[in-house]
């Protein structure tokens, strides 16, 4: 066998790094990558990172060990004389190979994250969203319809409104497990961000503005609710406990609260997709 | 010089200290500068109070006069610059007298450094001065903010005191470090290394430095006026909400965005016009390539911010309504004006790192620099695309849902021209000679860092991927690696590099490496763990979190206390070597090939007696013979060029 340059040693140093720290991680890193698996969308989320996490592994050990290897073996050893190294001032066939080659990957990655989005990802996408989940389920079943939940952010809570069950508006926020959920995100002063880590939906809340996601909740259980933006003083303490629950017990609880808020529903504004604040007023 | 040119005397060094003390210099800038401030105060109050005018009535009452307060900072900061001596040369000139050098040929002593100066040599000792006391104190912030997070539940700092450090912090950083490479290095060796005599604009040059100093004192002036609660993003309409300390931020980017602007068009005018006989745009050296793609994002970048900030200050003054909702306006306006500034921004930060990086590896790899071309292309390619991403910071805001995918594909095509950049680097230290000196290695940390924070860029601009990840400690791991990462440790080995050719001294070794070591594996332990903070659901520029990610935090903290430290042995280097040790650094300490190690060091004050015929690029290692400029044949005589 021949002996292997400088160039065939690091390919397969590389090449055994690479499958190593693949294999390393796809055991250990990924299956406690977040989301995790609380709802459909977080479940794609989280195979999205999976896949970065990969690619990136690969990348990281390339240039890892290429400098590791060129620092290490073509260190000066004299450094007392000022020894020039060879004149190579570029290699057409090397440069071609990495333009075309990094060209690949990032298409590559663009076309993933396109293909992963086209069901809404749980992102904020307004008033009108494009990437609908469930867009060919609602065409096979005619009655299929998500639940509706607005979010209203103001400083420094989340309050909740359930159209569908009867408009009231109530402090916590609860969802049905197995159903499609469409938020309706929108604020009373300045921005806000839902975040439900778990659930791996994240929507910012603008004054004004009716901010749609969509969200298939797949585990029982409670789950944490973060202001992401920052929304003045009190931000940090704008966190909350959400819980979703089985669907029964989802009926069961809007049908008490409808019952508990009625007296305040009455008076509250009529349902819409975003509510107009007075002009804010400064703090004095 | 004949003495009619001589606009105001200056008293020689014989005269007494009070008298040396009276002109214009930097002790009549502060004053007057505090002078302008009252005038405005008060004149604005006496506008508001005693005229009757009905938009402006509800300042009255309020004790937020943001009118006055806005007043108070713009003539403060006219005052500071006409004590400086600012309007001497226009107002001369006005009056027929002829053009002349004095603020550059007259200055002698530490004293230029105090006053308006017109040499770029001396414009760029006073950014390294003048940044790095404000890196400083931004870098302090992050200490207190890394304090308040030892414990879950707030404990040093209330929350509102905690937002303003966290402001401070991120719009000092942001808005000073902006010129934390062009401001010193590229003021001070571009027209050197373009074999120019200087800058295109010498008093434009001086200006921009000034207009950053007065804005870091407006910022920090902020604090006194209740705090700036929205971070260095500013966002409407809590902009509109906050209190007073808000006008000091919407005045300090402002400013900085004026400066950076004139700084931008300084570089591009300057490098397009004053390159010396044969520099031809392949010779140059790949720093001022760097400085170039640079010049015009600041350029085309900051009048954006410019505008966008007045909008903000006249919705919080004169009672327009461009970012609030109830009247008519939109808080989305905000976010894409000041994201279409913002991500040019971040390159404006990363590219002069990019220009270091490929500058100083053929220096100390000992070979040229590999695919020049293809490196070049790489900076104009970053600079270009640059343009076109903004709006993956709005993700998850609820615009555009249909051009989601558009900004994902621009966004991860930035990562093929930046990915030049690290090829070339590999490609130049293939079979050379490497030395490890201390700017070599920041050179090598920043690959190690860039990396990971290129890599988690992706994560950031994959939609999916970016709504687990966006507004967490993830993107403040990410930006860190790649502005800390990026621009810091290229600032470093900007300082170890060119340092000693600067002053003529050189910086200690030994505590130069104990500062390198210290710094990359803090660095690293710092940053590192706040990615898996992101991905366990901490969101960013909050005072509680939950409490089972204390000890994430704690060790977070203890890594930053010892990043703080590994800068305080940069610091002792620095006044070490500097004033006490003084080893002489020679005319080139890194045998390199550039055309600013064949000058004398210090440079002198008018860099060229004769202006240099361009011969080749500066990376002829290995190459027989080879010489970037040989002496002209033509003799231009000293201050003819200038």
């Amino acid at each position: 066998m021949r002996r292997l340059g400088h160039g065939g040693r690091i390919a397969v140093i590389w090449l055994l790094s690479t499958t190593v720290g693949m294999v390393l991680v796809a055991i250990f890193l990924a299956p406690i990558l977040p989301p995790g698996n609380g709802s459909k969308q977080a479940s794609g989320q989280q195979f999205d990172n999976e896949v970065l996490l990969l690619v990136s592994v690969a990348i990281t050990a390339m240039i890892v060990v290429y400098f590791g290897y060129t620092l290490i073996v073509f260190r000066e050893r004299d450094t007392k004389a000022t020894v020039d190294g060879p004149s190579i001032r570029g290699n057409a066939g090397i440069q071609t190979t990495w333009v075309v080659g990094t060209t690949i990957v990032v298409l590559f990655l663009a076309a993933f994250g396109t293909y992963e989005l086209l069901g809404g990802a749980g992102g904020g996408q307004g008033a009108n969203p494009v990437f609908v989940p469930s867009a060919s389920a609602a065409v096979l079943q005619p009655n299929h319809k998500p639940l509706q939940v607005q979010v209203i952010g103001q400083q420094w809570q989340f309050t909740f409104r359930y159209p569908s069950e009867g408009g009231f508006e109530s402090a916590s926020f609860v969802l049905p497990v197995n159903q499609e959920v469409e938020l309706h995100v929108t604020s009373l002063d300045v921005i806000h961000s839902f975040w439900v880590p778990a659930l791996g939906l994240k929507a910012d809340a603008n004054p004004g503005v009716d901010n749609v996601a969509y969200i298939t909740p797949k585990k029982v259980g409670p789950v944490q609710i973060h202001c992401a933006e920052l929304c003045g003083l009190f931000h940090g303490y704008m966190f909350d406990t959400g819980h979703v629950v089985s669907q029964s017990a989802f009926k069961a609880w809007a049908a008490s609260q409808r019952q508990f808020v009625s007296p305040i529903t009455k008076d509250l504004p009529k349902y819409d997709t975003h509510y107009l604040p007075d002009p804010p007023f400064r703090a004095g | 010089m004949s003495s009619d040119t001589a606009v105001v005397r200056t008293p020689g060094a014989g005269a007494p200290l009070w008298r040396r003390l009276v002109g214009f210099n930097l002790l009549t800038g502060i004053l007057l500068g505090i002078g302008g401030f009252y005038l405005g105060w008060f004149g604005a109050h006496w506008l508001v109070n005693g005229l009757d005018i009905e938009s402006l009535d509800y300042f009255g009452d309020t004790g937020q006069n943001d009118l006055a307060l806005f007043f108070g900072y713009i003539l403060g900061v006219i005052g500071f610059l006409v004590g400086l001596g600012f309007a001497n040369y226009p107002f001369a000139r006005l009056r027929g007298y002829p053009p002349s050098l004095r603020e550059k040929e007259e200055a002698r002593g530490v004293g230029r450094y105090l006053r308006l100066n017109t040499d770029h040599k001396v414009v760029g000792m006073q950014y390294f001065v003048g940044i790095g006391f404000f890196f400083l104190v931004a870098g302090l912030n992050a200490m207190l903010i890394r304090f308040e997070l030892l414990r879950p539940e707030p404990n040093v700092w209330p929350a509102g005191n905690y937002l303003t450090l966290v402001t401070e912090h991120g719009t000092m950083m942001m808005g000073m470090m902006t010129s934390g490479i062009l401001g010193p290095f590229a003021n001070y060796l571009v027209p050197i290394m373009i074999g120019a005599r200087r800058m295109a604009f010498p008093r434009i040059e001086a200006l921009t430095f000034w207009l950053l100093m007065a804005a870091g004192v407006i910022l920090i002036s902020g604090i006194e006026y209740g705090g700036i609660p929205t971070g260095w993003t500013g966002y409407e309409p809590l902009n509109d909400q906050a209190n007073m300390g808000m006008d000091a931020y919407i005045m300090f980017f402002a400013l900085v965005g004026l400066s950076m602007c004139l700084l931008g068009l300084n570089m591009l005018a300057t490098v397009i016009t004053m390159r010396a006989p044969g520099m031809t745009w392949t010779r140059l050296p790949m720093f001022v390539w760097g400085v170039l793609s640079t010049a015009v994002l600041m350029l085309l970048a900051a009048p954006v911010l410019i505008v966008v900030l007045m909008m903000a200050g006249f919705d919080r003054t004169i009672q327009t309504s461009f970012f609030i909702p109830a009247m008519g306006g939109s808080s989305y306006l905000f976010e894409n004006l000041f994201w279409v500034f913002g991500h040019p921004e971040v390159y404006i930060l990363a590219l002069p790192g990019f220009g270091i990086v490929l500058e100083l590896l053929p220096v100390f790899a000992r070979k040229p620099l590999w695919g020049y071309r293809l490196a070049v292309a790489g900076f104009l390619g970053v600079s270009l695309l640059s343009w076109t991403v903004w709006q993956h910071h709005i993700f998850v805001s609820g615009i555009n849902s249909d051009l989601r995918p558009f900004y994902m594909l621009s966004t991860e095509l930035i990562s093929i021209p930046t990915g030049f950049t690290f090829l070339c680097a590999m490609g130049t230290i293939w079979r050379g000679r490497i030395r490890f000196t201390v700017p070599m290695l920041f050179c090598l940390a920043w690959v190690f860092n860039f990396l990971f924070g290129g890599l988690s860029g992706i994560f950031l601009s994959d939609v999916p991927s970016d709504v687990t990840t966006h507004g967490s400690f993830f993107s403040m791991a990410h930006f860190h690696y790649t502005i800390m990462g990026g621009l810091i440790f290229t600032f470093f080995a900007a300082i170890y590099y060119w340092l000693p050719k600067m002053t003529g001294y050189m910086l200690n070794d030994r505590l130069g490496k104990a500062h390198f070591w210290l710094m990359f594996v803090s660095f690293n332990s710092t940053f590192g763990p706040l990615f898996a903070l992101g991905f366990l659901g901490m969101p960013r520029r909050v005072v509680t979190y939950p409490s089972n990610l204390q000890w994430l935090n704690d060790w977070v903290s203890a890594s930053a206390f010892v990043l703080g430290i590994s800068m305080l042995i940069f610091l002792v280097n620095l006044v070490y070597s500097q004033l006490f040790a003084r080893v002489p650094a020679g005319d080139n300490p890194w045998a390199s090939k550039s055309l600013e190690f064949q000058l004398p060091s210090p440079v002198p004050v008018h860099n060229f007696d004769r202006i240099p015929v361009i011969v080749g690029d500066p990376y002829g290692y290995g190459e027989e013979g080879s010489v970037v400029a040989r002496p002209p044949t033509v003799p231009i005589p000293a201050g003819g060029g200038a």
